[in-house]
């Protein structure tokens, strides 16, 4: 089927100013064209704001209805949503789970079988569509490979994606140091598990110049290092899911199990200095974290239930949130949700410049809506923001031009 | 000194207002006139247990009282199974070593089959914190928590405090010192919350790697020096410690527990002359607490604590389930 040109038309552009944008063959041609085809299709926004598709960093599951009802165009998917992707022949499959509506970006395993000991075929991953290396649910342990791993990487192009939680402090804690942990007699680890990670890995970077990107920093202590490490130019990024922002480790009161997350909710004043840290630009990415869990792995017992929340819907809803507490300008919004994941992983798309794949999402960002685990676009409910509700979601969502919802 | 510490019935709320819960998952959710009220409840069944060959009370007759035990115990398991059955109940016990529990059904599996065999109370004990309360939320009769994980045991926290009224005359405005493995223990967490809500001061004695974190928001005073802990204080409770917890990962060895931290003469001391000393059992002698304090009468509450186990336990069952009897008041 031909693609025809796109016009959008009457947007507020990024959340801005009032605009039009042109798409032809898939790629954004201009910003308030002043010709425009014949034959290109017209839509008018109505005042909604148009923005780049949501570049998700960091998901477990290739979960279309949930990626297209939450805006997400792209997403990044760890190597350990399910079997390691520790194989380019697993990684060109994972790349391919996402044909024809939604770009599937997998991200290669850093070790065979996440082991975290023998470097995995990261080169040939790469040639099979890998865009980044990541370490999966856990942090490499040993120093000596976390090392090797980004130099490796590093000499491919790739940037290391790691998790920060200290296995020896973290071993068997399922909720973070504190009153609540207590009170509901769960085994619990010190917050500072994380800036200890981090500090190991920093001086790493710091050594070898390789870039590196933590997926998930939820604590003060952990992003005064990266902020630090920033200052003094090493080439480190961070990210955060929304959980970390607006929850706090009340939510697992009751043994709430939708809360079980992994790094778990921190505590109040953790959750205020990364509302912080996303206002000064320490944060460079908002992620869903997207991991569906279904009853087998919830509904049990809080030590007894696997971590993860079913994110991507809530994502773009949460993120609005952050802009209308004035924590973040729009733009900025989407520097966090597209931009800066794009350039992460090296693709022409995230922004709404020429030339960059028209992955386009039009948002209605007043419109009121509550989250309800249980009709849930993703296969699993499993959200913390249950009941919760929000304002804005994607109505109409583009990829290369095709609109897919 | 007993019946000076009830009070009348005119004292409470009328008839299921003195007590509105349907469950009993912990102390967190009680009151302290509602905890009063249980302990009051007691009292009577303390009589009737002691009152010679008939201990028989038919309250709860016809009524099917299952334990559901996912955890190996058998005191808690024994007491229980007493109480029930001394108010007449058909009890019959679930241990999960026989149970499909082992095949791989999951706790809601067997929380829903438990209640299409429509038990009239589920008393529940499992190693998992909140188990209790994952049950609890799914089945339609009133469920007794015997001890979830680390969380809560409420019924020996409520033991705990009759046994010290009855002691003592009264159960606050006392010292009451906790000692030992604080940071795995249920029994520490519900005396905690139960004696600082009756107005004690609670003081958490342990080494300091067997401490939660934050203990202090709990509302106790937190010793590392056993001496310094037990100094001055009404009552001495200890717990039991685990033998895997003294194999190097949270304590180097039994014999240097017992002497930083077991209780020998000399160290009871240091508490009132008065004092009492608590624990819950099973215990370690010669580990956590000396054979010559422990078989001390004037001192050691420990085969009183059972006796009072058995008549909590009643009041708990019989309070629960007045309602599914249709007790007057209670709907």
């Amino acid at each position: 089927m031909e693609l025809k040109p796109l016009l959008v038309e009457n947007a507020r552009l990024l959340g801005g100013d009032t605009g039009r944008l042109l798409a032809v063959d898939g790629r954004i041609a201009a910003r308030d064209p002043a010709d425009v085809p014949a034959d290109a299709e017209r839509v008018d926004a109505k005042g909604q704001w148009l923005a780049p598709g949501i570049v998700d960093l960091g998901v477990f599951a290739t979960d279309k209805p949930a990626f297209h009802f939450g805006g997400i165009t792209r997403a990044a998917l760890m190597p350990d949503g399910g079997h390691p992707l520790d194989h380019p022949g697993m990684v060109e499959r994972a790349a391919k789970g996402g044909k024809p509506d939604l770009w599937v970006h997998p991200l290669a395993a850093a070790t065979k079988g996440l082991a975290g000991k023998e470097l995995a075929e990261i080169g040939l991953m790469k040639a099979s569509g890998a865009r980044a290396v990541a370490t999966g649910r856990a942090r490499i342990a040993d120093a000596g490979v976390m090392r090797r791993v980004l130099v490796y990487a590093a000499s491919l192009g790739l940037t290391v994606i790691a998790h920060a939680e200290d296995e020896g402090l973290t071993a068997g804690a399922v909720a973070t140091d504190g009153e609540m942990a207590t009170r509901l007699g769960l085994a619990s680890a010190p917050a500072i598990a994380e800036a200890m990670a981090v500090a190991r890995d920093l001086m790493l970077v710091r050594e070898t110049g390789a870039p590196l990107h933590f997926r998930q920093i939820t604590t003060a202590a952990a992003l005064d290092l990266i902020r630090e490490a920033k200052a003094k130019g090493l080439p480190v990024t961070c990210g955060i899911t929304p959980a970390h922002l607006f929850l706090s480790d009340t939510a697992i009161g009751d043994f709430r199990t939708f809360a079980r997350l992994s790094p778990p909710l921190r505590s109040e004043e953790d959750r205020h200095a990364c509302l912080a840290a996303i206002a000064d630009g320490t944060i460079d990415v908002l992620a869903s974290g997207h991991d569906p869990r279904g009853p087998e792995d919830k509904r049990l017992p809080f030590a007894e239930a696997l971590p993860g929340m079913a994110g991507a819907e809530t994502l773009l809803a949460m993120g609005l949130q952050l802009v209308r507490d004035g924590h973040v300008t729009p733009a900025r919004l989407f520097d966090l949700l597209a931009a800066n994941p794009a350039k992460l992983l090296g693709l022409d798309a995230g922004t709404l410049a020429e030339g960059m794949d028209a992955d386009l999402i039009l948002i209605d960002e007043g419109t009121p809506w509550q989250v309800d685990a249980k009709k849930m676009a993703a296969w699993a409910g499993n959200t913390p923001f249950d009941g919760m509700p929000v304002q804005g979601r994607a109505t109409a969502v583009w990829k290369g031009g095709q609109r897919i919802r | 000194m007993t019946s000076a510490t009830i009070r009348p019935a005119s004292d409470y709320p009328p008839g299921g207002d003195a007590f509105r819960h349907r469950h009993l998952t912990g102390i967190a959710q009680l009151t302290p006139w509602e905890i009063s009220y249980i302990l009051d409840a007691a009292e009577q069944w303390v009589e009737l247990n002691r009152a010679g060959a008939a201990k028989h009370d038919d309250a709860l007759r016809g009524l099917t009282i299952i334990n559901a035990f996912f955890e190996n115990s058998t005191r808690t398991l024994l007491s229980f199974e007493i109480a029930g059955k001394r108010l007449g109940a058909d009890v019959v016990n679930m241990h999960a070593a026989q149970s499909s529990v082992k095949k791989g059904e999951t706790l809601i599996d067997t929380a829903m089959t438990l209640n299409a065999m429509r038990a009239d109370a589920i008393v529940i004990r499992h190693q998992s914190s909140g188990a209790v309360q994952l049950i609890a939320d799914k089945v339609d009769c009133p469920v007794l928590n015997a001890g979830d994980g680390r969380h809560e045991h409420p019924t020996q926290a409520l033991l705990d405090a009759l046994t010290i009224r009855r002691r003592l005359g009264r159960v606050e405005g006392l010292t009451i010192a906790i000692c030992g493995d604080v940071l795995h223990s249920r029994v520490a967490r519900s005396n905690i919350l139960a004696l600082t809500l009756l107005g004690n001061e609670v003081r958490v004695v342990a080494p300091p790697t067997l401490i939660p974190p934050a203990m202090e928001r709990m509302h106790v005073r937190v010793f590392t020096d056993m001496d310094a802990g037990l100094d001055g204080a009404d009552v001495v409770m200890m717990l039991r410690l685990q033998n895997e917890r003294m194999d190097g990962a949270y304590l180097p060895s039994p014999r240097e527990y017992h002497a930083l931290y077991g209780l020998t003469p000399q160290r009871l001391a240091k508490a009132k002359p008065d004092a009492i000393v608590m624990h819950p059992g099973p215990m370690n002698r010669g580990v956590e607490i000396d054979s010559n304090v422990a078989d001390d009468p004037a001192r050691s509450t420990i085969t009183e604590q059972v006796e009072m186990g058995v008549a909590v336990r009643m009041a708990c069952l019989d309070i629960l389930t007045r309602r599914t009897r249709k007790v007057p008041g209670w709907n």
